[in-house]
């Protein structure tokens, strides 16, 4: 099959500020915390962008590995993510570098704020990975099962090389990857998320799909 | 004809897409089509060869990413030979009888510059110069650098074909949607900072196709005296029949381009998804057209790294508060490295509303060179404003220039002959709109004649170097009127002359004026006023001065700039504010409140108050009183309350940043005064291939809180460095971070490397993926899971525990 990289630009999904205090390690927030994040959510405002690379590739499955082609991963906990997948959607998503540049600026003169801003970034790109996911799941009229990315389970992160050879992310929307395999600008994703062709199982909740139930970031959906 | 006078007088045609070709032929996903120089010279030539059949002028080289970070040194002179060969068989082949040139192509390395990535400046100059110098080598008539998304990366690019070539080099950037870069420059700055460098022509490529990308080359042709370049592409990608087609035809692909070649784009060609076919349909629709001039377009102008500051009728503040003279804390922060306390002048200087920051960290006994340099990437690291290189050093006027994202002001030239052989060739190499004081070997002329007539000789000497009239602007030296009450008067006359007479910009230190008479900012505002309606165009000023805000924000209300006064209005509140003196009452209150009033505002997280409160009991209170009785009780409740768990990060940090507060306020007040000693030292960084630093400055935020002395060596930071510093110091504690698997490694070699040069320290780590387990693993003393478990070991050590 000739496959092809897709760009896709969303507007600004709506913010979760729950979410936000979630991944700041905040259960509630009393009035002082709730006025900081007014603050930096106004701060925000305008800085973001919310850009996604992809293009589907096939998959073979064979015991644990996960043979695309172009390239190959061993991985059980994806063989078992990707079982009765013949096609998967291969995507990366960032918010941009205007996050990046407030959590350094404020690393510098407000960590209480570099620490918002931090969570904000962690909220901002998940919510942008669900609306892609989501408007592609609809747009193709296919299922999809949970997005599975490089560090997760069993799966090196090692496979971030081989996705930034495959989807151009640098051209497209900005994404480098460095020695280290970390990503710039940071508030990025890219992931690997089996299709269901036949549409029968929906969209999951990623937490209610990890059996890491102790986990601090756990949500509560 | 050279590639140089051909663009004087014609529309030049690029060539159009190569990569969506070369799938087509069989490239395939993730293999490099630099490669394909080597493996498949026939099928390259050909796409050349169709491509200057089909009308263009320039066909770029197939090495878009051919570079010393993807490619052996062998691989890489092999490639950037082949793809010159290909390029000159196809010039060779084709039929056209048009003027052909060939260009090397350099794309972006695909990695991101710090701070935002981890490539660093210098490094990417030396990627792009061996390409530059590769080329040079095997003959080329052009360099075209292109697709790049970020403005620094651009620079370096860019001074690297500058360094290694003679040849033009023509540069083309990635706009998105939004008209900017990725990395946020809006065309204006991009023009700004490619222009002052002595770029031959800059444009637009790729992104989007030609409709989305109108506003921006029109935008490029209003701001640009260089020719202007086009290279969209077919629109966007789809699938039809299994197989890529572009969503804009050939035919609307050069309508929308002949629309903007009359707009006065004088480049043009395709991207993405065009092939030799778009080229021939462009070129067949606009040979025929007259090229539009190429006008010179007066813009005096800065840039940072998202915008561009023009001087024009409205004035320009530039902030002078990044500048240790007479101000002890200042030189404090400097002589202990502490940029965090330059940075908080930088960002609270933004707020009051300055256009451009000047920055000034000239002492005795200090290095000025890598002090300037440090100072001026970590302020545009996160402020966008342009910034004026204030200095006498020219190493450090050099290094800073050259590190700096954007065109910058400089400050300054004068008449010497010494100052401007030193000055004006780093105004041409890098760029930048010099400050030009109206003195030389004589002094300064009493006279306004004196001084308008050495602002002739400098702009006679720019010329000489190649320095246009529109990047120097003039400062008439404002001296105090104390001394000589005459002294405003020729400052302004001469003033008026070289903007009226000369038709240059003008920039005054308003605040000079006023030395040594009492109540100055009445005085500076004033004459900032008087110096306004004489034609100054910036003032270098002290924006925390309501007399100056008020002069500034009335004259633009009162000028036309202001539209419904809404700038007015809106600063009109603090004048008043600023204005009115401490009610009694209130005195009263804050000294009855002396032992809880502090304390409630630094658990509650009230940053502001917390410094406030501190500055008034300085006046009554011994500063040892308040940090022992007052800043530590309350830092203790709220440290128990996190490690209870009824206080959460967001809450601890706000407190920590509270104390921070009402320490600098001490700090402030004892500055100049000896030292406290600290508790101890305490090294800290992110490690080498990490750059996630949250959590090290909170860790740094409490431990300063705790009285230590934190020496913080930033993040991605090689262990050598670490280790150096350690040994250097003694310190008794290092904290080290990691927030990924992969850099853990990194952790575990400086740990190695400190228990054999430093065995005396107590190495701390932590950070997300680390665990008790991993940290005995690679031999730490300590796993701290927050930052509150990193103060109490510290404390534990200090104080002689055992680990």
């Amino acid at each position: 099959m000739y496959s092809v990289i897709f760009n896709k630009i969303y507007t600004e999904p709506p913010f979760c500020e729950r979410e936000i205090l979630r991944y700041a390690g905040c259960r509630e927030a009393d009035g002082e915390i709730s006025a900081l994040l007014n603050i930096c959510l106004k701060e925000i405002k305008n800085t973001l962008t919310y850009k996604v690379c992809y293009r589907e590739m096939q998959v073979t499955i064979d015991g644990d590995l996960c043979d695309f082609g172009v390239f190959c991963w061993q991985s059980e906990k994806l063989a078992k993510n990707l079982n009765d997948c013949k096609n998967v959607l291969l995507f990366a998503a960032t918010v941009g570098v205007g996050i990046d540049r407030l959590i350094a600026k404020y690393g510098r003169i407000s960590p209480a704020r570099a620490l918002l801003f931090q969570a904000i970034g962690a909220e901002r790109i998940e919510a942008l990975c669900d609306a892609f996911c989501a408007d592609i799941a609809e747009e193709r009229s296919i299922g999809l099962r949970p997005r599975f990315s490089p560090g997760y389970g069993d799966l090196s992160l090692d496979a971030q090389r081989d996705i930034f050879s495959v989807l151009d992310c640098e051209k497209r929307i900005g994404l480098t990857l460095n020695d280290s395999l970390l990503m710039s600008p940071s508030k990025s994703v890219t992931a690997v998320a089996g299709i269901l062709e036949d549409k029968e199982s929906k969209l999951q909740i990623k937490c209610a799909a990890c059996n890491k139930t102790d986990c601090t970031y756990r949500g509560t959906l | 004809m050279n590639f140089k006078e051909y663009l004087k007088m014609n529309i030049v045609y690029l060539d159009g897409g190569m990569g969506t070709l070369l799938q087509e032929q069989g490239l395939q996903p993730g293999e490099h089509p630099e490669r394909w120089n080597i493996t498949h010279p026939d099928v390259i030539t050909k796409i050349h060869r169709d491509y200057f059949d089909a009308g263009s002028n320039v066909v770029c080289t197939n090495t878009f990413g051919a570079n010393s970070l993807k490619f052996s040194d062998t691989d890489l002179e092999k490639i950037i030979q082949s793809a010159i060969a290909n390029a000159n068989a196809a010039r060779k082949g084709s039929v056209s009888s048009k003027e052909k040139f060939i260009a090397l192509d350099i794309g972006p390395t695909g990695k991101l510059l710090k701070p935002l990535g981890d490539l660093d400046f210098e490094d990417a100059v030396g990627v792009f110069a061996k390409t530059v110098r590769l080329g040079v080598k095997y003959g080329v008539d052009l360099i075209f650098i292109e697709t790049m998304n970020d403005s620094y990366e651009t620079k370096a690019a860019l001074l690297a074909a500058k360094e290694n070539s003679d040849l033009p080099v023509l540069v083309s950037n990635a706009y998105g949607e939004d008209g900017k870069l990725m990395t946020g420059a809006d065309p204006a700055a991009m023009v700004a900072m490619l222009e002052g460098m002595g770029v031959d022509a800059l444009g637009v490529n790729c992104s989007l196709g030609p409709q989305q990308l109108f506003s921006v080359a029109e935008a490029l042709v209003a701001n640009a005296s260089v020719p202007v370049i086009l290279k969209p592409n077919a629109g966007l990608p789809e699938v039809a029949d299994g197989k890529t087609v572009f969503d804009v035809t050939e035919e609307d692909f050069s309508n929308e381009i002949a629309a903007m070649i009359k707009k006065g784009v004088r480049i043009v060609g395709g991207c993405c998804g065009t092939t030799p076919a778009y080229i021939a349909a462009l070129y067949r629709k606009t040979c025929h057209f007259k090229p539009a001039p190429i006008e010179e377009k007066n813009i005096t102008a800065v840039s940072s790294y998202t915008h561009a500051v023009k001087f024009g009728d409205a004035p320009i503040l530039i902030g002078e508060r990044i500048n240790p003279t007479g101000k002890k804390r200042f030189k404090q922060a400097l002589i202990e490295n502490d940029m965090d306390y330059i940075l908080s002048e930088g960002v609270s200087q933004q707020e009051k509303g300055v256009h451009i920051l000047d920055v000034n960290v000239g002492l005795p006994d200090i290095d000025e060179v890598e002090i300037l340099t440090n100072a001026v990437c970590d302020l545009q690291a996160i402020i966008d404003l342009p910034l004026q290189i204030d200095t006498s050093d020219i190493s450090a006027m050099e290094s800073a220039l050259r590190r700096y994202n954007g065109k910058a002001m400089i400050n300054s030239v004068n008449g010497k002959k010494e100052s401007i052989e030193a000055v004006f060739p780093l105004v041409k190499k890098y760029g930048g709109l010099v400050v030009a004081l109206t003195l030389d070997e004589n002094g300064i002329p009493d006279t306004a004649d004196g001084r308008v007539a050495i602002a002739e000789k400098i702009l006679a000497a720019a010329a000489r170097y190649g320095i246009s009239q529109k990047d120097i602007i003039f400062d008439t030296l404002a001296m105090t009127i104390s001394a000589d009450n005459r002294a405003a008067l020729a400052t302004l006359s001469a003033l008026k002359t070289i903007k009226s007479t000369l038709g240059c910009h003008t920039s005054l230190g308003v605040s000079n004026v006023s030395f040594g008479l009492p109540n100055r900012d009445a005085v500076n505002g004033t004459f900032f006023a008087i110096a306004l309606e004489n034609g100054l165009s910036a003032a270098i000023m002290n924006p925390y001065s309501a007399d100056m805000m008020k002069t500034y924000y009335t004259y633009m209300a009162l000028k036309g700039f202001d539209e419904n006064c809404a700038a007015y209005i809106g600063a009109a509140e603090s004048f008043t504010a600023v204005a009115s003196a401490p009610t009694p009452a209130e005195t009263k209150k804050v000294s009855e409140a002396f032992g809880s009033e502090l304390q409630h505002a630094i658990i509650k997280g009230r940053r502001e108050k917390a410094g406030e409160i501190t500055k008034k009991l300085l006046g009554s209170v011994p500063a040892l009183e308040i940090v022992n009785r007052e800043i530590i009780p309350a830092l203790n409740i709220v440290g128990q309350g996190f490690e209870d768990k009824t206080i959460y990060l967001p809450q601890l940090l706000m407190s920590a940043e509270a104390a921070k507060s009402a320490f600098e306020g001490i700090k402030s007040f004892m500055a100049g005064s000896e030292k406290t000693t600290a508790k101890g030292i305490f090294v800290i960084a992110t490690v080498h291939g990490d750059i996630h630093d949250i959590g090290k400055n909170i860790v740094k935020l409490l431990l300063e809180n705790y009285g230590f002395d934190v020496v913080d060596l930033g993040r991605d930071v090689p262990p050598e460095k670490i280790v150096k510093k350690t040994v250097e110091l003694h310190a008794p504690l290092v904290g080290l971070s990691a927030l990924m698997t992969t850099t853990v490694p990194a952790m575990e070699e400086t740990i190695k490397q400190l228990r054999e040069k430093a065995p005396w320290c107590k190495i701390v780590v932590g950070g997300a993926v680390l665990t008790q387990e991993y940290a005995d693993r690679i031999g730490a003393d300590k796993y701290a899971k927050d930052a509150m478990e990193s103060v109490r070991y510290a404390e534990m050590i200090i104080n002689g525990g055992i680990a």
